[in-house]
């Protein structure tokens, strides 16, 4: 990587080629617009644009990637290169509910695998796949930070700890 | 779970069990931003990086670079912008102090980055932290926006010319973004690849400016240095291990939590069967890793009787190493061949791509934990392994290569029961 910082300048303007590009309340592009004041390259704001996209609109489909495209003056293939390289950007549509299980050894030792088997058999899901109805999805996942309160999983950014079977029922019973 | 201090008086952990620990009253009532009024009524920013030197203060981070000098090295004359940036991008494995910081005293971590930025001459500063751990970004942002109400933030901090500004900044699940140059990638908006060091962040750092990279438990401890004088927050710890280190304990035992010892805290034994209740339902220990998954794995026989202190010499003579302070305690039922493959998987997940050796060494290494579990294990199997390790070790980009061979090696070379019983002889 190059010693001299410089913005790097799209090789050709953003292309839209799905011919849809997503559209945001005034209240999300305000927000977006606060991202943006943070930094002096807009292209350090696409981590948190991204997130804002995929709560808009579930994942990072291709309507949200060409607004970003668009918004931060990058090319569809620079999206694209940066949201496949982070576990937590959705590519493909998830449930409602994504329910990531911290499978890392504190929680493993601690008894992971009675709380995946448990959500395995409640939901009728393996890891990695999401209930025919589109509410949960499930996902084994490295180390969260929550060792000391190990078994634990996190439902989209809410952490869960401390898990036993019957908390875990109580948890997946409360979400509507 | 436990959170507090033993054998010292409670510093980094004073706040955290007040009630509203982290708004902006309860961290002044409680002695808060008075290190940054003395800084600006009667400290040069030469000053302030002297107190730090003499602290003793290291990288809480995991690699324990001395922060005095690390922050030294920012050229001075330089005529482009200075940036600190707080490391909250906590992901190694056992590791979970930084969290229990911002959630409980979020004002200590501003109050550390507005001195780190004064004493460095930066106007803008980001404080990286995980995606997961996006409820401490929203604390974090309404502890700022309190700050930047009262004139802690912004220009003419607390009436003088002093500027300085913070801004929150969101990873999104990727390990290596804690390595201080990929997080700068990451910050830049790019994957988060390490880059090639020299130039060393402090000269050519965020956007190719000089920049400081921190982690929260360092810079949350700066306050307490101003204040006191770095000469006794050394003391509290030993002369080459200055203060006390926030450990995050987890696994076997009967009182899992954040403790702050200080450093040199005498002995392990103690601290594992005494400070931390124990092991569960009369169990035995069987191996410690003391300082993330990163470390080398302690045998108990290297620990029970043996006299070793918690500091960076001390671990090092007790055969690990201090880290991150993720204290992970397993007792006898825990198979380390499992547990070796288990934190293999993780570094291999976490691998950015960028280099060969790690890349593909650590994917070839969970290739063959995976074999030898399923029953296919062979003789030659461990030099295998010691083979793949050492093809790693010291010839992949950044440390993340390292600290994959690292238990391999240590789990291996300390546990080698574990591993002949998976082989076919």
């Amino acid at each position: 990587m190059s010693t001299d910082f410089t913005q790097i300048q799209p090789l050709s303007q953003p292309v839209n080629m799905h011919g849809e590009m997503a559209v945001f309340s005034p209240e999300v592009e305000a927000e977006i617009d606060r991202h943006l004041a943070k930094y002096p390259s807009k292209r350090s704001a696409i981590l948190p644009l991204m997130f804002i996209v995929q709560r808009e609109r579930g994942y990072l489909d291709p309507a949200g990637v060409a607004y970003l495209a668009n918004r931060l003056s990058l090319r569809i293939t620079d999206i694209w290169e940066v949201a496949t390289f982070y576990s937590m950007l959705q590519t493909k549509p998830a449930g409602r509910y994504h329910i990531q299980i911290c499978k890392t050894l504190s929680c493993k030792i601690m008894g992971e695998g009675k709380i995946t088997e448990h959500v395995s058999k409640k939901l009728g899901i393996k890891p990695g796949e999401t209930t025919p109805d589109g509410k949960f999805s499930l996902s084994l996942v490295e180390c969260l930070g929550s060792c000391g309160t190990a078994p634990m999983f996190q439902i989209n950014f809410d952490y869960h700890e401390n898990l036993t079977p019957e908390k875990v029922d109580q948890i997946l019973d409360a979400l509507e | 779970m436990f959170i507090g201090a033993i054998g010292c008086e409670p510093l980094q952990l004073r706040r955290v069990h007040l009630e509203n620990s982290r708004s902006l009253d309860v961290y002044r009532a409680n002695g808060g931003y008075e290190a940054i009024k003395k800084v600006l009524d009667s400290m040069s920013p030469d000053d302030v990086i002297n107190e730090v030197k003499k602290s003793s203060l290291r990288g809480r981070g995991g690699a324990g670079f001395p922060t005095g000098m690390k922050w030294s090295f920012v050229p001075k004359d330089s005529p482009k912008p200075k940036y600190v940036v707080c490391n909250a991008d906590e992901s190694e494995p056992g590791t979970f102090k930084d969290r229990y910081l911002m959630e409980r005293d979020p004002h200590m971590l501003i109050e550390g980055m507005l001195i780190a930025a004064y004493a460095l001459g930066a106007k803008t500063n980001y404080i990286y932290t995980r995606g997961e751990y996006k409820y401490l970004i929203d604390i974090m942002d309404v502890a700022l926006d309190e700050a930047r109400a009262a004139g802690m933030l912004g220009k003419n901090i607390l009436g003088t010319n002093f500027e300085c500004e913070i801004y929150t900044h969101t990873g999104a699940g990727a390990y290596i973004c804690g390595e201080e140059t990929a997080l700068l990638s990451s910050l830049e908006g790019y994957r988060g690849h390490p880059r090639m060091k020299p130039p060393f962040p402090a000269v050519s750092g965020l956007y190719a400016c000089p920049t400081v990279v921190n982690n929260v438990e360092t810079l949350t401890a700066v306050p307490d240095i101003i204040k006191m004088g770095g000469e006794a927050y050394q003391k509290l710890g030993t002369e080459k291990s200055g203060g006390t280190k926030l450990w995050s304990v987890s696994g076997h035992v009967n009182r899992p939590g954040v403790y702050e010892l200080p450093m040199g805290y005498d002995d392990m034994e103690k601290f594992i069967f005494e400070d931390c209740g124990g092991i569960p339902t009369a169990r035995q220990l069987k191996a410690v890793i003391p300082g993330g998954s990163s470390v080398y794995i302690m045998r108990a026989d290297q620990i029970i009787g043996k006299d070793v202190r918690m500091d960076y010499e001390g671990l090092v003579a007790g055969g690990s190493m201090v880290g991150s302070g993720g204290f992970i305690v397993m007792d006898e039922t825990v198979d380390v061949f499992a547990s070796t493959k288990n934190l293999t998987e993780f570094y291999k997940h976490e691998s950015c791509g960028w280099c060969t050796p790690c890349r593909e060494g650590t994917d070839w290494l969970v290739k063959i934990f995976k074999r030898v579990d399923a029953g296919g294990g062979r003789d030659g199997d461990i030099q295998l392994f010691l083979d793949l390790c050492d093809n790693i070790e010291g010839k992949s980009f950044c440390p993340l290569g390292d600290a994959a061979a690292w238990p391999i090696q240590s789990a291996i070379k300390r546990f080698p029961e574990d591993f002949q019983k998976r082989l076919k002889h």
